[in-house]
């Protein structure tokens, strides 16, 4: 054969096909090799090499999500596929009617308004990230924006939300290990890389969060996710045998060869650049431009992205049922000389495959041609059920796309959980928290992300009602953003997130819990619907092999499970990235990330001229804080700062906390609140001097008054606990006594007063503890990320 | 009957403030087709059918070669014959943010030969170095500019690129646009005072962010008016008292009207 190699499969023993799978980069277990050599066996002959990466790819664990869907072994109890008992349990029990397509497509959709629907998706583009920043988050903003387009019968983008974890801006060098590089060479790299796709495209990125520990400095997290809008009719999409398959957009090269089996091993020195994509903006946005055209006049069945695995990934789940013949010679090539092989696994860039009907090609061809984009038609869907390549005449696989789907076996991991135990705090209370509190507003986590918000456009579209940043001098740090799609209309959008992975430290089921809360309630606090929000789940985590490692990753998805059903929050889309892992090549240890769950979530709001924004508005309101402070200072910031990790993670009482939210929307609705901020890293005392700043007012707070358990004595650990599920709030005198008979029944007390330009807190024998010039503590925040 | 004033917002590869900026029109009661760029090229559709033509944001072509260089050139080289026709008929043209790019290398801005021979003006990287999108006041300054006229107060509207920094040939054709009318926005500070940075964004000589020909019938301008038609878009909308327009959507009004009247 001219095109392809024969791999000698049936004669070979266990440790051959081991090493046949790892020196193809194939990332195939024993089991799964030998389900492919029985394949092979029935059908009497050796795979092609092609036939072999198409299995590789699909059976990859990022497009096959095996640790999640396997069986599971945890601490002796069994757990037949951890997604369908967790994750997607929750959204089929709530069965929510806005919920129109879940955990099928690119992306999860709800209903929007009477004519049209909103999908969203996140990704993670970590391991290319690693080695080449600008590229790496570059195409990952591209592949997740493809995504959208992609999903149903087309989507078209209307905001990006982008969430990074890095290495401490300052990480010595002489930690770092050998092959990766500097935590700030990523950050730069990575900004400017989403910073260019997503203005490029023109898609306001409008919310987002940058975390650093040193858990991330050999090994980035970089999530990228988009919304889209599409019309009622176009969400979903079913192939027909017979229609052609068009490729639309980009060229093929070498660029991203093996990206979707090389995310699921471990990163090392000596990984390839070659498993990065290249990424061109603006072909991309000539490909929206043209589909959606395309798509407003039902000229095709069916349409994806070509992401992670390419056209093998892209033409295989179309083709699972009707099965397709492809020509591979007729693919048009950046430049000569790859092998079919590589053709049909390149993830070269801004790409996107169609099925046809033959009637229609004509037409949409003309489209294309009209938008300056390349489309060709390089085969048909077949209704043979096989999926058949071709270069020329001849034939370099056929395969039986049942057994490309389902042909793998299970994973059967074990996962042993281990309750973590950290040294117990133990440093006195300080007379005066001001230091502690700048301390606080200076951690990069906390600090001032304008340098990264001004650099990229959250504002075109037109529809930017609330902002990233706000406030008086429009600075202040915003809850979520919200956006009007429809410019004709006040219906909007409103995206958030929840990420805190030092909470991970004591129990990724807490994490889960507490991310889960945080998405919600910064929804809930720019005046969301809580019976309107849906959410998203993107786990980042290290090897499921290891037993420990597993363990959390399975606790962090029962509490998904839980917390989603009291919270009356569907799921609607998620995503793993596992093997988050890096080879030192000095010591051989792998260093794995901490385990990392981002839950973004997004709700449709009714009318945006209810929203409300958190700076301070008006001299002499009254300050309340709704909900109760514990003492739960484990994971906190200050404790990081005073050197612990401390042991009582944040807790949720989700019944509770569901209450809560309802009232809090009623309060919103009733116009009773002029500012909202959430408590999340450094508790109270951050949201107070955020939402003091923003507004260019100070305020005067008594701890006397917070709601809070009686085990909790100290004045720090009042100011400063991360309990959940609490808002500040800001009601104007004249108010007051409506909203207090609102929230009889609830955790809300008026703890202080809106005045002068200083925060100062008394502490709960009325001395005050903390005395500071609202600009003092502004400029705390704003100094570190200032420009960095 | 009143007849119903016709827009051309052309689009191109890259373009990506279309959706607003139609609607702006829109909103002013125009009739506005969205056309790509090739459409004219191929003769298909013909500008003269049009009183007003609005050249976008975004990044048409990806800024290769310089920004808005290349959608300039298709317009000089392809479509200069029907654009003169219309420029002379004295018919309004827009260009916000790369469409005041793609304007001034055309020629069609500053305007000095009515079709420029060479490029008098630029539009060069942000003082800043880097990209970035804020809010700024503006000062209109052009008494002769069609998109402005009657507009007493300050307008604040929002920036976003990366190169805005308006520079001149050399200082008898910053004299030229000064003395004859043709800067249309300053940047300013709240009060209306000189502006620094970031009031100045991008560092423009004598803080200059928007320029009209000698006629006053073709306006460019960095800032997107299209951006705020509507109080909630301006950034401090929930604390702050604001008639429910936005300052941008006077520019829109005051074409449609110009168009209605005169065109």
């Amino acid at each position: 054969m001219k095109n392809v190699k024969i791999i000698e499969l049936l004669k070979a023993e266990d440790k051959k096909l081991l090493e046949i799978s790892r020196k193809g980069l194939l990332s195939l277990t024993l089991a799964e090799m030998k389900a492919v050599k029985n394949y092979f066996k029935k059908k009497k002959r050796n795979p092609t090499d092609i036939e072999l990466e198409t299995i590789a790819q699909t059976w990859s664990e990022h497009c096959k999500h095996k640790t999640f869907r396997g069986i599971i072994n945890y601490n002796g109890k069994k757990i037949d596929n951890l997604l369908k008992q967790t994750v997607i349990k929750a959204t089929n029990q709530l069965n929510k009617p806005w919920c129109v397509s879940v955990f099928t497509d690119n992306a999860g959709i709800i209903k929007f308004d009477k004519e049209n629907c909103v999908a969203f998706k996140v990704e993670t583009h970590n391991h290319p990230s690693a080695i080449e920043p600008y590229g790496g988050a570059g195409t990952g903003t591209g592949g997740v924006i493809r995504d959208i387009l992609g999903v149903g019968l087309g989507a078209k983008p209307i905001m990006n939300t982008d969430v990074f974890c890095f290495g401490p801006l300052d990480f010595p060098e002489e930690k770092m290990i050998e092959g990766t590089l500097h935590p700030g060479r990523i950050f730069k790299g990575v900004v400017a890389g989403v910073r260019d796709y997503g203005n490029r495209m023109g898609i306001p990125t409008a919310n987002g969060a940058v975390i650093f520990d040193e858990g991330y400095a050999s090994n980035p997290l970089v999530y990228c996710g988009t919304v889209g809008i599409m019309p009622n009719k176009d969400c979903f999409k079913k192939v027909k045998p017979g229609d052609f398959v068009v490729s639309l957009g980009g060229k093929t090269g070498r660029d991203g060869i093996h990206g979707a089996t090389f995310s699921s091993i471990a990163l090392d020195k000596d990984t390839e650049v070659s498993a990065v994509q290249i990424g061109n903006p603006i072909m991309e946005k000539k490909v929206q431009d043209a589909l959606l055209q395309a798509r407003d006049l039902g000229l095709y069945d069916a349409m994806t992205d070509c992401g992670a695995g390419g056209y093998s990934s892209a033409v295989g789940e179309m083709a699972e049922e009707t099965g397709a013949r492809i020509y591979l010679d007729r693919v048009p090539l950046k430049y000569p000389g790859l092998t079919p092989w590589e053709i049909w696994v390149s993830e070269a860039q801004e790409r996107m495959v169609f099925a046809v009907p033959p009637a229609k090609l004509t037409e949409i061809m003309k489209i294309f041609e009209r938008e300056n984009v390349e489309a060709v038609v390089i085969g048909e869907f077949s209704g043979t059920g096989r999926l058949e390549l071709f270069f020329g005449k001849e034939r370099l696989a056929d395969l039986d796309m049942k057994f490309i789907h389902d042909g793998g076996p299970r994973f059967e991991l074990t996962a042993v959980w281990k309750d973590k135990n950290f040294p117990a705090p133990d440093f006195l209370c300080p007379l005066d928290l001001g230091n502690s509190l700048e301390k606080i507003l200076s951690d990069l986590s906390v600090a001032s992300k304008e340098w990264i918000i001004r650099q990229y456009d959250h504002e075109v579209q037109g529809g930017s009602v609330i902002k990233p940043l706000q406030g008086v001098t429009n600075d202040g740090p915003g809850d979520a953003a919200v956006t009007r799609p429809v410019l004709t209309s006040f219906k909007g959008v409103a995206i958030a997130n929840g990420i805190n992975p030092r909470y991970g430290l004591l129990d990724p089921y807490w994490m889960a819990a507490s991310n889960i809360d945080e998405a919600v309630r910064n929804i809930i606090a720019v005046g969301g619907d809580p019976d309107k929000i849906a959410i998203l789940d993107n786990f980042c985590w290290g090897s499921p092999n290891k037993p420990e490692e597993l363990a959390g990753l399975v606790r962090a998805s029962l509490a998904c499970y839980d917390i989603a059903m009291a919270y009356g929050t569907p799921f609607i889309s998620g995503k793993d990235s596992l093997n988050n892992e890096y080879a030192d090549s000095k010591t051989g240890k792998k260093v794995a990330i901490p385990g990392t769950l981002l839950i973004s979530s997004i709700c449709i709001v009714e009318d945006i001229r209810s929203c409300v924004t958190m700076d301070f508005k008006k001299e002499g309101s009254l300050i309340y804080l709704v909900g109760e402070t514990f003492n739960e200072m484990g994971g906190s910031v200050y404790l990081k700062n005073n050197g612990y990790t401390g042991n009582t993670v944040p807790k949720v009482n989700a019944v509770q906390a569901k209450k809560l939210f309802d009232r809090m929307f009623k309060a919103m609705q009733q116009g009773l609140v002029r500012a909202c901020h959430d408590c999340s890293e450094g508790g109270l005392g951050v949201a107070l001097a955020e939402m003091a700043f923003a507004g260019g007012l100070g305020a005067n707070v008594y701890l006397d008054k917070v709601i809070k358990a009686p085990d909790l004595k100290r004045d720090d650990f009042i100011l400063f606990s991360e309990s959940n599920t609490r808002f500040v709030v800001e009601i104007e005198k004249k108010n007051s006594r409506k909203f207090e008979t609102l929230f009889k029944n609830f955790a809300a007390a008026n703890i202080g007063t809106i005045n002068g330009e200083r925060l100062i807190v008394h502490g709960e024998d009325g001395r005050v503890i903390l005395s500071e010039d609202i600009n003092k503590l502004k400029e705390a925040w704003q100094r570190p990320l200032r420009n960095p | 009957m009143k007849k119903k004033v016709k827009v051309i917002v052309i689009r191109t590869a890259g373009t990506n403030c279309d959706y607003e900026t139609v609607t702006a029109f829109k909103l002013c009661g125009a009739e506005v087709d969205l056309v790509h760029i090739n459409r004219l090229l191929e003769k298909e559709i013909n500008v003269m059918d049009y009183q007003i033509l609005a050249i976008p944001g975004g990044f048409s072509y990806g800024d290769d070669v310089a920004s808005g260089k290349i959608l300039a050139n298709e317009i000089q080289y392809r479509l200069m014959e029907s654009i003169s026709k219309y420029v002379a008929a004295k018919r309004l043209i827009i260009g916000i943010c790369n469409g005041f790019q793609v304007l001034v290398k055309t020629g069609l801005l500053p305007g000095i030969d009515g079709i420029d021979k060479k490029e008098y003006t630029t539009l060069f990287n942000n003082d800043s170095g880097k990209f970035e999108d804020r809010w700024v006041h503006l000062k209109s300054t052009s008494k002769k500019c069609v998109f402005t006229k009657g507009i007493k107060n300050l307008s604040y509207l929002p920036v976003a690129h990366g190169e805005g920094k308006f520079l001149t040939l050399d200082k008898k054709i910053l004299d030229f646009i000064k003395n004859n009318d043709m800067v249309v926005f300053k940047y300013v500070n709240a009060n209306g005072g000189r502006a620094v940075y970031p009031e100045n964004p991008n560092g423009s000589v004598e803080a200059i962010a928007g320029i009209c020909n000698p006629g006053g019938n073709i306006l460019g301008m960095m800032p997107h008016p299209e951006r705020f038609v509507n109080r909630y878009t301006h950034p401090r909308w929930t604390r702050v008292t604001l008639p429910e327009e936005g300052d941008g959507l006077a520019l829109f009004r005051n074409a449609v009207e110009f168009a209605k009247k005169n065109l």
